[in-house]
């Protein structure tokens, strides 16, 4: 295979790894919500949890971001 | 050369200072837009805290905000002894927030979209957490990566996972901002460029108003990432303060 399109294709599918951090990122803010629903008085204490945890998760979608974003401009 | 969604990002020197080895030593607009967020940090706190009133007026309740905000998120993550790093957490956060919000700005340059910069602040966070834990906790800092209540079979693999964790904090700090600013004003340039393409585009112009819209909504949500990713920072900087001043989980 041409090695720049094989570049090209592995950094395509690095972007992949991105799906999964939408999942986690959603089920974060999903759960935040049904949790916040049921105790409304009880959501605003826990803000800066929900922040690191959606801060912690989006860092392996970032991750990916860099694999892609290093096979596209080092490699 | 316009429809090109890098070119926003390019650095232009404005003012050659001379070179220091084989590297050349440049004040650029990246140089410029950073001394310019200083200046408006700068103004904007000494403005404010210049009448003290008890009954604060709108400047004064603004930077009254900012305080109280911080202060908040430093409290509920590092604790009391967390606010000796409120001044560090503080001038992190208003940076980053300022040089953010100067990217939205038509024309503006986005100093946070470089790694470099990006990566300079979260290299200072995570060297302070280092030198202070290992000067107030001496060896006794290395507990953060043992933690209690685990199993002596299983405490190997946990030490080996929370050393991977702690050495890619910077990594993840620093490339969060960078790829959430980048990624936004790469989507706006594209979304704008579609309206241009659009308006060439005979008969079928008259659908141009919709990636316009799309733009200015897409606007408002870069202003929400702006002001999210600067607290953002600022929280996990006051986190890893807290595993320096309280070492053990």
């Amino acid at each position: 295979m041409d090695p720049v399109a094989a570049k090209f294709i592995g950094a395509g599918l690095a972007c992949l790894g991105m799906g999964g951090a939408g999942i986690g990122v959603g089920v974060i803010f999903a759960n935040y919500l049904a949790g916040a629903l049921r105790n409304p008085s009880a959501a605003d204490g826990q803000f800066a949890r929900l922040i690191f945890g959606f801060a912690v998760t989006e860092a392996l979608g970032i991750f990916s971001l860099l694999v892609a974003l290093l096979l596209l401009f080092v490699v | 050369m316009a429809a090109d969604p890098i070119h926003q990002f390019e650095l232009k020197p404005l003012l050659r200072l001379g070179h220091i080895g084989n590297t050349e030593i440049v004040f650029t607009n990246a140089s410029l837009f950073m001394i310019g967020a200083v200046a408006v940090i700068a103004m904007l706190m000494l403005l404010a805290t210049q009448s003290r009133s008890l009954v604060p007026g709108r400047l004064q309740s603004l930077a009254e905000m900012c305080y109280e905000f911080v202060a908040s998120t430093v409290r509920s993550s590092a604790g009391e002894d967390g606010m000796r790093f409120f001044p560090f957490v503080f001038s992190l956060f208003m940076f980053v927030l300022i040089l953010n919000l100067f990217g939205i700005i038509p024309y503006g340059f986005t100093v946070t979209s470089h790694i470099i910069i990006t990566f300079a602040l979260a290299a200072l966070v995570i060297l302070t957490v280092i030198i202070y834990g290992l000067v107030n906790h001496g060896l006794g800092f290395f507990r953060l990566f043992v933690p209690s209540g685990v199993p002596v079979y299983l405490l190997p693999l946990v030490t080996f996972i929370e050393v991977i964790s702690f050495v890619s904090r910077p990594i993840s700090l620093s490339v969060r901002l960078f790829a959430n600013m980048l990624a936004g004003h790469i989507a706006l340039k594209i979304f704008a460029g579609f309206v241009a393409t659009l308006l060439a585009a005979g008969f079928w112009s008259v659908l141009s108003p919709l990636p316009l819209a799309l733009t200015v909504a897409l606007t408002a949500l870069e202003v929400l990432v702006a002001v999210l990713q600067a607290y953002v920072f600022a929280t996990l900087t006051a986190i890893y303060l807290n595993d320096a001043i309280h070492p053990g989980h």
